[in-house]
């Protein structure tokens, strides 16, 4: 198991675990959203190479109203 | 009046009123006060998805598509450079790209007035990894000139606080900085009513960027058709070229001839 920092809460996740899977766990595929993990943008062509690591901060955003 | 477009980063638009798209009833509210106010340009926030949340939740995109609309995604809420900088990072991947922002970094959550120091560096940093950048900024026309220098598209001065519609407080600001930028200057926060847009673009602005004054209106799809009105307006009164104010020297617009005499009795 490895721990992740998801939007700022921990999750325990089955290693080895792919962005994409971890995507596909919560149900995410195929939304439009923007992934950035430490600090750097995951570009979505590459969320099938990158495998998630023990302490890794995940940020998941979308667009929301606002001015 | 059809050509005279709002030129942005080299793109020709026709509205000259940007709007927000928070702080409405709904998605249904939000839509039907976009096309009242006949915006192109409509700024997003870049928030943290709701994780767990329900697949088939409304969504803004479906509401106000990015085919329909040119999203100016924003850093609303970000008090330093990094992470505005991270926020839009993360904005252009969310938009397949797209490079037009709104830049704000914000000084204080009472005020929210704009950190000028955090705003200049975060602008660097993005003008140079390709943004094209839109900036909100104080109404200080040294600081509107730097912004301007690093590269910006658009300067964003305040009329007044964010979301405080207290109106044009400081026209004189605002004309130094038109004096001194030759990109476009967009009021952004401030203003309350129509009048207040038609003031800005009286003094020379080239367009208004807008949220709360439509959202919170009571009538928020009437508020917005009175914006549209109101910036149209403002914008043709300004190239009208307006007649000089002549105080104490009164005018009469009828005839001086050819009236009637007084009856004496």
């Amino acid at each position: 198991m490895i721990s992740v920092s998801i939007n700022g809460t921990a999750k325990a996740l089955a290693a080895p675990i792919s962005v994409a899977e971890l995507l596909q766990q919560m149900e995410l595929t195929g939304k439009r959203i923007a992934l950035e993990r430490n600090g750097e943008i995951v570009p979505r062509s590459q969320f099938a190479q990158q495998t998630l690591a023990d302490g890794d901060q995940l940020e998941i955003v979308g667009a929301v109203g606002g001015g | 009046m059809s050509n005279d477009n709002l030129i942005i980063g080299g793109k020709a638009y026709n509205s000259r009123l940007l709007v927000g798209t928070g702080k409405y009833k709904d998605f249904a509210e939000t839509r039907a006060a976009l096309d009242a106010s006949g915006a192109e340009i409509v700024t997003v926030a870049i928030r943290r998805t709701n994780l767990g949340q329900n697949a088939n939740e409304p969504n803004l995109l479906d509401a106000v598509p990015m085919s329909k609309f040119t999203y100016l995604p924003n850093t609303a809420g970000c008090y330093t450079a990094d992470d505005a900088v991270r926020t839009l990072r993360l904005a252009r991947e969310l938009l397949d790209g797209h490079s037009l922002v709104k830049l704000e970094v914000l000084g204080d959550p009472q005020s929210l007035y704009p950190n000028v120091i955090e705003t200049l560096a975060a602008a660097k940093t993005l003008v140079a990894e390709g943004f094209q950048v839109m900036v909100y900024t104080s109404d200080d026309p040294i600081v509107a000139k730097q912004l301007e220098d690093i590269g910006c598209v658009a300067i964003m001065p305040l009329a007044s606080l964010i979301g405080s519609g207290m109106g044009i407080l400081n026209p004189w600001n605002l004309q130094l900085i038109m004096d001194r930028v030759s990109v476009p200057v967009i009021v952004d926060a401030g203003v309350g009513t129509a009048s207040d847009a038609a003031i800005a673009m009286e003094l020379g602005c080239d367009g208004v960027l807008m949220n709360t004054a439509i959202a919170c209106a009571q009538n928020p799809v009437l508020m917005a058709s009175a914006m549209k009105k109101g910036v149209e307006a403002g914008r043709e009164a300004y190239l009208s070229g307006r007649m000089p104010r002549k105080l104490y020297s009164a005018s009469p617009s009828s005839p001086t001839a050819g009236i009637i005499s007084s009856v004496r009795s």
